[in-house]
Order: structure tokens, then sequence, then C-alpha cells
């Protein structure tokens, strides 16, 4: 059964690689992201030399190592979900012999694995050539970062795995998966690290399972965060997996008794 | 041995009623209202192991919900259900191995991958074994045709062609049990006589049970030897397909066709005493109706010795009017008790 999963991440890796346009234009998006943000900031510098503890090179590292955390835990989860509430083909995926929400993670992390080996590792060269991005050498942090980027996916993907599910009780779900997605990128600290928020704001953030997204490993990182910090950080990320596992569980298991397949 | 056992199945849907106009969609927003829909009003039917049982009725009749139901897909509201001694709802994933589904609108087979891909992750799914599932396939692959149409993917197969597939995709993992959900619509002739055969044979070898719904009655004459047949949510009959013509074919029909025009009264006044209705189709031609009551010969013998003829053609009601009959005159007598139901259980 397990390969059967394994070969969910292989195939979703083959449907990425076989459309190839997507895939060339996917490296160009990701390093023009980068370049993007990288030249915002550099304007929102201006003559300054820190803001909110960051200097300007920290800054254009965050904006590039969190765009290559994106890369690998960003999926369309919720809307393939949706797609197959709405059009009753999550039908289908209740006589095979399998867990419907595994399978979407496995497909999700092939999405993540090709994302990241194909699109992220070239614009991430790309990256460093052109911007001053300044990678650690220690082997120890990108192990833990690796990790950390593995829990990001986990969590980004219960998040969105929940969004889809939330098909099964509303008729149009079209607004709650924008208003994810906008939330995720916003309070994850891709667009802006939640350090600059205002403090209240920041406040809230440490109750809510989005800055365990990008914010908090990027930091690790970059080397914002060390020491004990790191295990600390790691204890979050676990903690949201372990909480976010329940309404998961519960929606799952509601819905099978509210499905109401469409279309015949 | 039972393959499946259904008892007082019920299956409740609630459907969000819209109110009208501007306040109502207001009103929506806050409070929603829903009307409770029956869609399958406690059945109960039995199909021993190794039968093929077609499962008829109109559009809505709760034919796709009770198959929903009888595959784990659907929760029912009430009553019992037990297939192939698991009840399909609670141990979904044990269950789900011992049977294969073809629905004929949706596609079980990954859009974007090869065929053979698509059988190999199936393969991994049900966790066949290598050697059982090669000879399966290749059995399965002979037997359908589709030695050419391994390495294509899904979506750049004929409607034709994919059907076999799904059948392939069903059936790898070796189901003592087979639901089939509409499997020839939309097939042309060819195809469809294909698959019957196929499903015919895989019956008699592997003694597969087969439930299948469908609105092509020459699938149902192929195929079955027993026929639920649903109306509104309930089996309005359960039983063989001869039966059904007896008990419903209410007569046959001959056609005259004569050497020289013919007088209506004259053909009347041969058959004067018999319970038969003539009419004139031209110049030529005429029919006649005979109940099941009065003997065919009766009447050609009374019109064959009298009259000159070039053709007799008899024609039985085939089961399509028949079927047409029943959907007519079921949901007639039953649309008042109908109403009454919703009434009631809207009230609940």
């Amino acid at each position: 059964m397990f390969s059967a999963y394994l070969d969910f991440i292989r195939i979703r890796f083959l449907m990425m690689l076989a459309y190839r346009v997507n895939y060339y234009s996917g490296i160009l998006i990701y390093t023009l992201n980068i370049g993007v943000y990288y030249f915002t900031w550099q304007a929102i510098y201006g003559s300054q030399q820190t803001l909110g503890g960051f200097t300007v090179d920290q800054m254009t590292t965050y904006v590039a190592v969190s765009w290559m955390a994106r890369a690998f835990y960003f999926n369309n989860l919720d809307r393939e979900i949706a797609n197959d509430i709405r059009d009753g083909s999550v039908a289908i995926q209740f006589i095979r012999p399998y867990n419907y929400v595994f399978v979407k993670m496995m497909q999700g992390l092939g999405e993540g694995l090709f994302r990241l080996l194909l699109f992220m590792g070239p614009g991430m060269i790309i990256a460093c050539i052109l911007f001053p991005v300044k990678l650690p050498t220690d082997p120890a942090a990108w192990t833990a970062f690796l990790f950390m980027l593995l829990m990001s996916f986990l969590i980004n993907s219960q998040i969105n795995i929940f969004t889809g599910l939330l098909s099964f009780f509303v008729e149009n779900n079209e607004g709650m998966m924008r208003m994810k997605r906008v939330l995720v990128d916003l309070f994850s600290g891709v667009i802006v690290p939640i350090s600059l928020f205002p403090g209240w704001l920041s406040g809230i953030m440490k109750f809510l399972p989005f800055q365990a997204i990008t914010f908090l490993p990027s930091s690790v990182f970059t080397g914002r965060i060390q020491g004990t910090g790191i295990w600390q950080v790691l204890g979050i990320q676990l903690l949201w997996f372990a909480i976010l596992i329940l309404p998961i569980f519960l929606m799952w298991r509601s819905a099978r008794h509210r499905l109401f397949v469409q279309g015949g | 041995m039972l393959a499946i056992d259904v008892k007082d199945l019920r299956k409740e849907f609630n459907v969000q009623k819209n109110r009208e106009g501007v306040k109502g969609a207001m009103l929506d927003l806050f409070r929603r209202e829903y009307n409770k829909v029956r869609a399958v009003k406690d059945i109960s039917f039995q199909i021993p192991k190794g039968e093929i049982c077609g499962y008829i009725g109109e559009n809505g009749a709760g034919k796709s919900t009770t198959i929903k139901m009888l595959t784990g897909i659907l929760v029912p509201t009430s009553g019992d259900i037990r297939v192939n001694g698991y009840v399909p709802y609670q141990e979904r994933e044990k269950f789900v191995r011992g049977i294969g589904v073809v629905f004929g609108q949706r596609s079980q087979l990954w859009w974007d991958i090869g065929v053979i891909e698509s059988f190999q992750l199936l393969r991994k799914v049900y966790r066949v074994p290598e050697a059982e599932f090669k000879k399966r396939l290749d059995e399965l692959v002979e037997r359908l045709q589709l030695q050419d149409l391994l390495n294509r993917p899904v979506r750049k197969l004929s409607l034709g062609q994919r059907m076999r597939c799904e059948l392939v995709a069903s059936l790898l993992h070796n189901p003592s049990i087979l639901f089939l959900d509409e499997p020839t619509i939309g097939l042309d002739i060819v195809v469809k006589t294909e698959i019957r055969e196929f499903l015919k044979q895989m019956n008699q070898r592997y003694e597969t049970t087969i439930l299948l719904t469908t609105h092509d009655l020459q699938d149902i004459e192929a195929l079955c030897s027993r026929v639920i047949m649903l109306d509104d949510g309930r089996i309005i009959y359960d039983g063989g397909l001869d039966e059904l013509k007896a008990k419903w074919g209410k007569g046959r029909e001959v056609q005259f066709q004569f050497a020289a025009p013919f007088q209506l009264e004259q053909l009347e006044f041969l058959t004067a005493g018999l319970e038969v209705a003539w009419s004139v189709e031209n110049e030529y031609t005429a029919k006649v109706w005979i109940p099941l009551e009065v003997n065919v010969s009766d009447v050609l013998s009374r019109v064959v010795g009298t009259t000159e003829i070039t053709d007799i053609k008899i024609i039985e009601t085939n089961t399509d009017d028949i079927v047409r009959e029943i959907y007519k005159s079921g949901s007639a007598e039953e649309s008042k008790l109908h109403l009454l139901g919703e009434e009631k259980v809207s009230n609940v």
C-alpha cells in the first residue's frame, strides 16, 4: 500500500513534467518574483541601513529563501479537492481502497518536489548570481531547514485540505479559497516578514499557524533564530501539525454522511 | 450465498431551498431552508452470487443513489445493506477490494497518464501480486483488444476505447461483484455488443455477480436473467424478464398486406366475435391488435382463407414499449401518494 502512495508522488511529478512550457515559464516566474521583491525592498530601505532588525542583505536573503520554501510548500490541493467535490468525481475516490486525504497529500508532495528541484533549483542559482543572496554554509542549518520545509509543506497542505473539504458544507467555496490564499501569503511572511508587522498584529500571529509555514523556518535559515530557538520553532511546527489533524479528521468523517454526489 | 442483501434501504437528501427575489436571497444568507427529498424509499432485494441483475428506472428514480450506497460511496439514512458480507460504508477500505465499479459518466483512470500507468497504479492500490496482475491484464487486453491503446494517455482515447479500459480497470483485482452504472451510455452498437459479450463471458467464467443500471433495454435483454425496476424510489417490479413481458405485454399486432384494396367492414365482419381491433394503414395494408386472451392463429385462419394476402407480419410488443408503459402508469398511479409523502417529510 505504501508503494502505491509513493507512486502518487512519482506520477504527479511526471504529470508536471509533461507540460514543458509551464516548466520553463515557472523558472522565470520564480526568479522574477524574487527580483521584484528585491527591488521593492531596496526602494523601501532607501538610505536606511536596517529595518525591523533586518539589513538589506539579510532581507534579500530572507526573500529568496522564503520563495524557495514557497515553491515547495505551495500547492493547489484546496482547488483540486473543491473541484472533485463539485463535479462529483470524489465518488470515484470512495470506491478505492485508499485514503483520499493521504493521496492528495502525496500528490501535493510530488508537485512540491517538482517545483523545488526543477523551478526553484535553477531559479535560486539565477537569483544568487543576480542579487546579493547569502545562503548559509553550515550543513546543520541546511538539514534543519529541509526538515522544517517538510513541516511547512505539511501544515500548508493541511490548511489547503481543510479549505478544500469545506466544499462539502458550502455551496460555493470560491470565496473561502481566495481568502485562504491571501491569508497564507500575507500572514506566513512571504510578502512581508512578520517582525515588520505592527506589534498587536504580530502578537496575534503567534497564535495562528501561518507563521510556521514561512516566517519561522526562514528566520532559522537566515540565522535570525539560533540555538535553542531552533528547537522552539520545530516544536511550534510539530504542534500545529498535530492540532490541524483533528479538524480535518472530523470534517472528513462528517463529509461521508453529507456527501451528495452531484451529476447523478 | 447472497452477494447483495438489502433490507428497508432508505436515503434522504437535504436539498437547499432558494427563496425568491432579493429579499429571499438576503434571508437565505442568514438562514437556509432545506427540503428533505427521499430518493430511495425503503427498498429490499437480494441478489445471489453469480447472477446478472438489471436495475432499471427512469432518470431520477433512485438507481444511481442505490448503486452509490451499495458501493459504500453514500451512507444510507436507514436500513441494512450487506454486500459480499460487508456493510459497505463501515469497512469501506476492506470492502472495496472485493468489488469493481464502472460509472459510465465518470472516468476512474488518471486523465494525463498512459493507460498502462493507470493500470500499474491500480495494481499497487489494490495490492495485486505482479504475476497475477500480468496474467489478468494479458487476458483482459486480449479479450477487449486494447493492445494498441496501452501507451496512450487516457484523454486521447475515444469514448468506446475509454469504456473498455474502464472495464479492465474495474476488473484487475478480480472482484467478485461488479457494479456497472450505465456502462454502455453513448457507445456505438459494435462496442456495445462487444462489451455485452465480454460481460457475459466474465460472468460465466468467474461467477462474477453483476448489477447493472442502464437505459438501454437491449443490455438487459442480452445479459440479465432478472430485472429490478424502480420508480420514484420504490421497487415496482422484481423478477424475470420473460415474466415481465408476459405480465405487462398486453397483446400482439398482426399486419396484413392484401393483394387488392380491402374494405374495413369486411375484415371486421370476418373476425366478428373475437375481441380484436382493426386499423387501416393504407389502401392495401391493415393492422389488427390482438389481446393476449385471443389466439393469433384464430384470427389468421379467419382472414387468410377468404382474402388474398401478399404479406403477414406479427409484431410483439418489445421491452421498450412495455417499460415505457410501466413508467407511464406507475408514475401516474403514484403521483398523488408521492405528493402526500413529500408534505409529510417536510413537516418533520
